[in-house]
């Protein structure tokens, strides 16, 4: 039994093992503080959906060889760029929706080939030149939310009449019409959001059939082992700029579905620290830096965000005072931190 | 050191036992050393005397750098189970831990790459951790380590040692700016310098050296000998060998073949008995095709830089439907040739294969054109060690020849698993390669079965020419003699040709139809498999041709 456990133990990770069950226990105590066991479900499940294309977005890089996709804000940019120019034109409801991915997927495709081209010449420092170019176009956003053409006055400064908010409500455009799309209430409070559930689960079986195909098959190998990539006629470079051009892409398609979930479009600072809980999640889902699986993409978002859920309330709860923040932090930060070192051991062998 | 002492003073010897043991400087008695239950080295025996140089001789992997670095103490050693037997340093058994007692105990290494500090003058190098010094105050507060250098005290010693070596080096010149033959000459002052100095080990220092630069050193090697200092000597110069050391022992498959007063040696000898025994299993061996077939391979002054293997100038022409076989030491360039071929290092030369000309530094074209490459280096290039056995065996065909691939309307290239896990199956039953099955994850698996792995590899290509490089390298005896009958049953059964690379002249003899050898980056010969072993062994050691002997092509 001991020896059995212990197995179960080493295949999962411990990581995983000691999240699920912290999880679990809140979960198990939610009650005893008052907080219902559905509602949180309701609400892990809908963060799940929110956040699981970006954690998605990490799978190709980390397949092709470029590590983990600290640059996500670049895809993020893109989002909020499709997110704006279709508020820009008055779309409402699902074509509001489509139209953001519509103009998104484009710009991240051109800016994430761009950023592959800049990761090519910096192969082994991949995740470092990853960090900065995501900080430095955030910073560069920064400027052209001001200047931008955009006229829609919803969008603008209130005074003065130029330059996008902060913050940008989607009601009244596309809240939350994914959430809505045929999903289901299970008593008064347990919602289920079909529509952004089953486009993450289409985004996963998308990226798990890619990998299935010839071209994921060649990225899979350079990511695995450059020189048996290269001896066996695989072009690495372009694998790895098409890699990037995926995880760019689907950080935008991720952007939009997080907004229409959110309620808000969120510019300037707001994609900064995009990266990280998507780069800690697939980390706690027991991806590698050279290895992921959709399996580690889903079972590492749902722990993830089932803890952000659950902290605030639970602990809060117990403790009366605010420790959410502070377990996030620990929690991401910690996951990344833990299998950057898991790496330099995987070297040394 | 009493022992020293009384070589200074040689009428303080006592008769007898003592007398023996004074005399011999360095005894090796019965020493014998496993890797993993390989045995690399058996029974060695073999005395040093005062002064004596010693060749040392043998094909890579003969035991040479085992048995010195169990004289050297070397961790290596230890990490794998030490070794039996004794090292008898004047009479004494010696238990080295670390190279640090070694070089205690007197004895020095030169090594083939150099331990030196490149921004350091000469001088400095030579002394370093052995500097002369003076006292001053701080001495009294933070101990000896704070000693003042004292630059012109060791600018003299290093003098006198570079002064020893009979050459002319400044000591003030830094490293980094010397020709590699004077980083050698600074190393070994280094070893000069030492006082206790009794046995030199020399680790091919003439391999970087010119001809008027190897005069000077085997001169300075003579001086050395004067003085008392043991000496053993390894090179691939034979001529060297010859000239400068009182005795020649030759290391053949870890045992000693021979160990006679160089007097009694010529180079013909010595090469016949380094690559040695011609019994070895000839069942494999063939019967020679007729030499009129057309070529299918030619290559035209190929030039590889790959490191540690350059190819310098290499023409050649490969029959269509034969196996040829290419030899020669560790470093002369045999690797490059199908490493640039296959378009892995950066070349230049012309390579027209089956009629048409070959761009090179493109894997893919040559993959394309119909070649196919088992790597020398299984784990680096040759596997996708952390993938199931069924991609590793299909993934060059699927790649590269659009196999295992089922087109599912939409031009998608969906990978056909059951195509993928068929072959592999096949693969696993033909060449016996021992797992739990397709799924089964190569990393998994033991040396001679990820070699399988590989070999299945190019088969499910169906190349119309075949590299192999050092197919049997590292794998143990059934799994060797496995891979062979594969290669051969291929050639026989699809005339696919053969091209194979191998370290071991004895296997390439038992499979091949003709042997180029390579040396220095190029062709010191082409042989029939059936030439005197002799012939080859000279080839290796780059004195065949330039002596004219007849060299068949």
């Amino acid at each position: 039994m001991r020896k059995r456990f212990g197995r179960l133990v080493e295949n999962v990770g411990w990581a995983r093992v000691i999240i699920a069950a912290f999880l679990a226990l809140l979960f198990a105590v939610a009650p005893l503080v008052g907080i219902r066991v559905d509602t949180s479900l309701s609400d892990t499940l809908l963060r799940v959906g929110m956040n699981g294309i970006m954690v998605l977005a990490m799978v190709p890089m980390i397949q092709s060889g470029c590590g983990l996709n600290f640059g996500l804000p670049l895809g993020v940019i893109a989002g909020l760029v499709g997110a704006v120019t279709s508020m820009e034109f008055n779309w409402t409801g699902f074509a509001g929706f489509f139209m953001a991915i519509v103009f998104a997927v484009p710009l991240a495709a051109l800016l994430g080939f761009l950023y592959g081209l800049v990761l090519n010449r910096a192969k082994g420092d991949e995740m470092m030149i990853a960090t900065y170019v995501g900080f430095s176009s955030v910073a560069f956003m920064c400027m052209m939310w001001l200047l931008l053409p955009y006229k829609n006055p919803l969008m603008l400064w209130g005074f003065g009449g130029t330059g996008l908010r902060t913050t940008i409500s989607l009601e009244g455009f596309w809240l939350t019409v994914l959430d809505r799309f045929l999903s289901f209430r299970i008593g008064e409070f347990f919602f289920f959001p079909t529509g952004t559930i089953l486009l993450f689960a289409f985004g996963c079986f998308l990226v798990w059939a890619f990998f299935r195909t010839k071209a994921g098959t060649a990225m899979t190998a350079a990511g695995s082992n450059a020189q048996f990539a290269r001896a066996n006629g695989v072009d690495i470079d372009r694998m790895r700029v098409l890699s990037v051009v995926l995880s760019t892409v689907l950080g935008a398609v991720g952007m939009v579905v997080y907004e229409q979930s959110y309620g808000f479009i969120q510019l300037y600072m707001g994609p900064f620290y995009m990266a990280f809980p998507a780069v800690a999640a697939i980390l706690l889902g027991g991806a590698t830096i050279n290895r992921a699986t959709i399996v580690n993409v889903v079972v590492g978002t749902f722990l993830f965000q089932g803890i952000l859920t659950m902290t605030p309330s639970v602990i809060n709860g117990i403790l009366r005072t605010d420790m959410a923040e502070v377990i996030r932090i620990i929690v991401s930060n910690g996951m990344i931190l833990y299998a950057l070192t898991r790496k330099v051991q995987a070297k040394k062998r | 050191m009493s022992g020293a002492e009384a070589f200074d003073s040689p009428g303080a010897y006592v008769k007898g036992e003592r007398e023996i043991a004074d005399k011999t400087l360095l005894h090796m008695r019965n020493v014998q050393k496993d890797f993993y239950g390989n045995r690399v080295l058996e029974d060695i025996n073999f005395e040093m005397k005062r002064g004596e140089i010693i060749g040392l001789v043998g094909e890579n992997g003969a035991g040479k750098s085992t048995l010195m670095n169990i004289l050297f103490g070397m961790p290596v050693i230890r990490e794998t189970g030490g070794y039996e037997g004794a090292v008898l340093i004047e009479g004494e058994e010696a238990h080295f831990r670390n190279p640090l007692d070694a070089i205690d105990a007197g004895i020095g290494m030169v090594h083939q790459e150099f331990f030196l500090i490149p921004s350091f003058t000469a001088t400095e190098n030579i002394l370093l951790n052995r500097e002369s010094s003076k006292y001053n105050i701080l001495v009294e507060i933070f101990g000896e380590r704070l000693r003042t250098l004292d630059r012109a005290a060791m600018r003299e010693r290093a003098e006198r040692a570079i002064r020893e070596l009979g050459v002319d080096i400044s000591p003030d010149t830094l490293v980094s700016d010397m020709p590699v033959s004077y980083r050698q000459f600074t190393e070994i002052a280094r070893e000069i310098d030492r006082e206790k100095m009794k046995i030199l080990v020399l680790d091919e220092p003439t391999a970087v050296m010119t001809e008027s630069e190897t005069d000077t050193f085997l001169a300075a090697m003579k001086r050395l000998a004067a003085k008392g200092i043991g000496q053993i000597f390894i090179s691939h110069r034979l001529r060297e060998i010859l000239d400068v050391c009182d005795r020649i022992v030759v290391l053949r498959d870890g045992r000693i073949i021979r160990d006679l007063p160089s007097s009694e040696a010529d180079v013909r000898k010595i090469a016949s008995w380094m690559v040695g025994r011609d019994v070895g299993d000839s069942s494999l061996r063939r019967v020679r095709k007729e030499e009129t077939r057309p070529a299918i391979l030619s290559v035209r002054n190929l030039r590889v830089d790959m490191p540690g293997e350059k190819v310098r100038n290499v023409s050649l022409e490969v029959r269509r439907g034969e196996i040829f076989g290419i030899g020669g030491l560790a470093g002369q360039g045999k690797l490059g040739i199908p490493n640039g071929v296959m378009g892995l290092h950066p070349s230049d030369g012309a390579v027209v294969f089956d009629g048409r000309t070959l761009r090179l530094n493109d894997p893919l074209e040559s993959l394309r054109s119909g070649m196919a490459f088992i790597s020398e280096d299984r784990r680096g290039v040759g596997l996708l060690i952390d993938e199931s056995i069924a991609l590793n065996i299909a993934f060059t065909a699927m790649q590269v020849q659009e196999r295992f691939i089922a087109k599912i309307p939409g031009g998608v290239k969906w990978r056909d698993e059951q195509a993928l896990r068929a072959c592999a199956k096949e693969y696993i039953d033909r060449l016996e390669i021992r797992c739990t099955g397709p799924d089964q994850r190569v990393v998994e698996l033991s040396g001679g079965n990820q070699q399988k792995i590989c070999v299945a590899k190019v088969l499910a290509m169906s190349p119309k020419l075949l590299f192999a490089s050092e197919p049997t390298r590292g794998i143990d005896i059934g799994a060797k003699r496995l891979v062979l009958e594969v290669l051969r049953e291929f050639n026989e059964r699809y005339g696919t040709t053969i091209v194979m690379t191998s370290s071991e002249l004895q296997e390439l003899r038992s499979i091949c139809d003709r042997i180029a050898i390579v040396y220095e980056g190029k062709i010191a010969g082409i042989l029939p498999s059936d030439a005197p072993l002799e012939e080859f062994g000279l080839l290796m050691l780059g004195t065949g041709a330039r002596e004219g002997e007849p060299v068949h092509a």
